[in-house]
């Protein structure tokens, strides 16, 4: 909560590096689904304004809209800040982790949950370039009980791996209940 | 009487009073640690409650909601970084109380004004309770539209010096809630073709990319650090009693977390600067605020921990969360096919007493095991941040995919923790978007039915208490125009303005 003492305010404010460039993106997204706002939603005859599917759409894209460009606007009159492209490059670090994160939720269903979740976290312990003493047994410690509260205490559904198939008849109906 | 006794009989079984115990301990720790927080915490555990007895689902989310704030206090106090984003101001007099070395007395104070703000408020609730029985009822559908409505713009405006940003992010959040198969003319919108859009944006989804993901992704991507805060010395039960000393101070601070708890859309922030500041004004050494206070620490703490209880009015009584949190205790009522409103009220009174009444049990938990264990927890602050991010990526694993196992709904959440990266770089708000989304289908579903007995503009507010909400919207927009027209023809000095954008309203 920050106390704006005057109208100023709404337009100069204390920002972050990278602020215009979010401010773009946000108003260029506003626009293009305002210019699809037709093509997107429907207008169906015999039906009241409030009960209209578009209805909704509109009210939130010409918010979007309006308020993402003035947020533009105040971007725009305050002091440019240096490191915006630093931010911006932070902000694509992320991917990274995002793409870590797909790898493991692809492989799941394939290796198993316990597999994959001791895999998942040892690799990105190595690749945070942590100590393999003590972290490495940390990071199978932490995936170990992980599944096992999910997995084998609160039965959350979470698929066996297609690998199990390959495992003995009662080690297969063991590790897809609780692993 | 009959439904407080129903309520505890509610409560007295072994796995709701194993919940509330997971709950409490899991939400101190978790508060405890700074970059992880009770949203964090209830974004991931959120599909692992679903398979849980409502009473029992519900109890061990309110023991993180209620208790994480307590929790938030430790690191605050010790290292001078709010455990929780609603602890930021607790570091003002928290911290340089630790300088001078009065750390233990620090704690003592925020735990115990967390307690009375804590109880203060569920008491109030508790006797509130038989009136919001009698109002509640008379709240129809345009009465409900109404007050998400007024929720909306609250929340919009409650952000302060950030109001452009909220408004977009409020509009945001109500598109999320619009894309897909619309439920009643089976029309499309904003699918563009993609069946993958057809079944729109689940909001456990959104939340977990928005709030657990994010806070990962940050954790990962930034540099790592390892807070190293000293040991607490001696017992802290000799401490406790001083807040006796500033009973006035805590009563107010409580009364204002209370108040501010049951607007929705206001929440912690409000209720925090408005007790800090009347704390200030009316202390005999004002002076001494911002440089180890002890009324400053009680405010902030007991106006925080007032706010949890009363922000279940709203939501129980209207079925209208006012922040984050409880549009996620939203979901875990509809997944129950426990519908909040004011049926619940009349229906099942019992119920509501026994959220309360866990509510009483688990501050005292809390109490209890805080003054215990205070050196243990001071460990756990010393998780490594990116190793942090690690066990957060896993747990978040989870929290998706034990949804309905889809690659879609991860890759849908991975897009909104990049997405609530940014926003928390750019310390611009994420509770926008969440309670955009959910009051933006709330003011749908009511507007349409509510729009079928109205003829004329009048017609919407011929009840007494719609006419209420309306004049009350009316007054909040005037008001805020008011003061930015007295404060601009004020023409307070550039520096003089509090420019700093607090992380607070990160959740």
């Amino acid at each position: 909560m920050i106390r704006a003492k005057t109208l100023q305010d709404l337009f100069k404010r204390y920002r972050r590096p990278g602020d215009l460039v979010f401010a773009w993106a946000f108003l260029a997204f506003s626009l293009f689904l305002w210019f699809n706002l037709d093509a997107q939603t429907e207008t169906v005859k015999g039906t009241k304004w409030a009960a209209q599917p578009s209805f909704w759409p509109t009210v939130a894209v010409y918010t979007m809209v309006g308020f993402g460009a003035l947020h533009l606007v105040s971007s725009f009159v305050s002091p440019k800040l240096e490191g915006r492209w630093r931010e911006v490059g932070f902000w694509l670090r992320s991917f990274e982790y995002a793409a870590w994160f797909m790898a493991y939720v692809v492989l799941v269903p394939r290796l198993g949950y316990l597999p994959s979740t001791i895999l998942f976290t040892v690799v990105l312990t190595i690749r945070l370039a942590y100590p393999l003493r003590p972290f490495l047994g940390a990071a199978v410690a932490l995936a170990v009980t992980v599944v096992v509260v999910f997995k084998s205490f609160l039965q959350v559904k979470v698929p066996g791996g297609q690998v199990y198939e390959y495992l003995p008849d009662t080690l297969r109906a063991f590790m897809l209940t609780y692993f | 009487m009959d439904a407080l006794l129903s309520g505890v009989e509610l409560l007295a079984r072994w796995d709701v009073l194993v919940a509330l115990f997971i709950g409490s301990v899991g939400g101190v720790v978790i508060g405890a640690i700074p970059g992880v927080g009770a949203a964090v915490a209830i974004a991931i555990l959120l599909p692992a409650t679903f398979s849980l007895d409502p009473i029992v689902g519900l109890t061990i989310l309110l023991g993180i909601y209620g208790s994480s704030m307590y929790g938030g206090a430790l690191p605050a106090i010790l290292i001078n970084t709010p455990g929780t984003a609603v602890n930021a101001l607790t570091t003002y007099d928290g911290y340089p109380m630790t300088k001078r070395g009065e750390a233990r007395r620090a704690l003592a104070l925020a735990y115990s004004a967390s307690f009375f703000g804590g109880i203060f408020s569920i008491l109030c609730l508790i006797l509130l309770s038989p009136l919001l029985a009698l109002i509640a009822p008379h709240f129809g559908s345009r009465e409900i539209f109404l007050a998400a409505l007024l929720g909306i713009i609250l929340v919009v405006l409650a952000h302060r010096g950030q109001v452009f940003a909220a408004g977009m992010l409020v509009g945001f959040g109500i598109l999320l809630n619009s894309v897909g198969l619309e439920p009643i003319k089976y029309t499309r919108r904003f699918t563009f073709d993609q069946t993958w859009l057809a079944s729109g944006f689940d909001l456990i989804v959104v939340v977990l990319g928005l709030f657990a993901l994010s806070q990962a992704f940050l954790l990962l991507v930034d540099k790592d650090n390892t807070p190293h805060p000293q040991p607490i010395e001696g017992s802290m039960l000799s401490n406790l009693k001083e807040l006796w000393l500033y009973k006035r101070v805590a009563s107010a601070a409580s009364g204002f977390g209370v108040l501010m708890g049951m607007i929705p859309g206001v929440g912690e922030f409000t209720a925090q600067f408005m007790s800090y500041t009347y704390a200030q004004k009316t202390s005999k050494t004002p002076e001494a605020f911002g440089e180890g206070s002890p009324e400053g620490l009680i405010a902030s703490e007991a106006a925080n921990n007032a706010v949890p209880g009363a922000a279940m009015i709203p939501l129980l009584a209207l079925g209208i969360p006012g922040e984050a949190l409880t549009a996620m205790m939203l979901s875990v009522f509809y997944v129950h096919n426990v519908i909040p409103g004011p049926q619940l009220f009349q229906n099942q009174l019992d119920f509501v007493y026994a959220l309360y009444i866990a509510m009483i049990v688990l501050n005292v938990i809390v109490m209890v095991f805080l003054l215990f264990s205070t050196n243990l927890l001071t460990k756990v602050i010393q998780i490594p941040t990116r190793f942090l991010g690690v066990v957060i990526l896993t747990l978040s694993f989870v929290g998706v995919y034990s949804l309905r196992n889809s690659v879609v709904d991860c890759a849908i959440a991975s897009g909104f923790g990049i997405l609530g990266l940014i926003l928390k770089r750019l310390n611009l708000p994420l509770v926008p978007i969440i309670l955009g989304m959910v009051l933006g289908g709330i003011m749908e579903t009511k507007l349409r039915t509510s729009m079928v007995r109205v003829k004329t503009p009048w017609d919407f507010v011929d009840r007494p208490i719609a006419a209420i909400l309306v004049l009350l919207i009316v007054f909040v927009l005037l008001m805020h125009f008011r003061t930015l027209r007295r404060e601009h023809k004020e023409r307070i000095a550039e520096m003089d303005h509090d420019h700093d954008v607090h992380t607070s309203q990160q959740g």
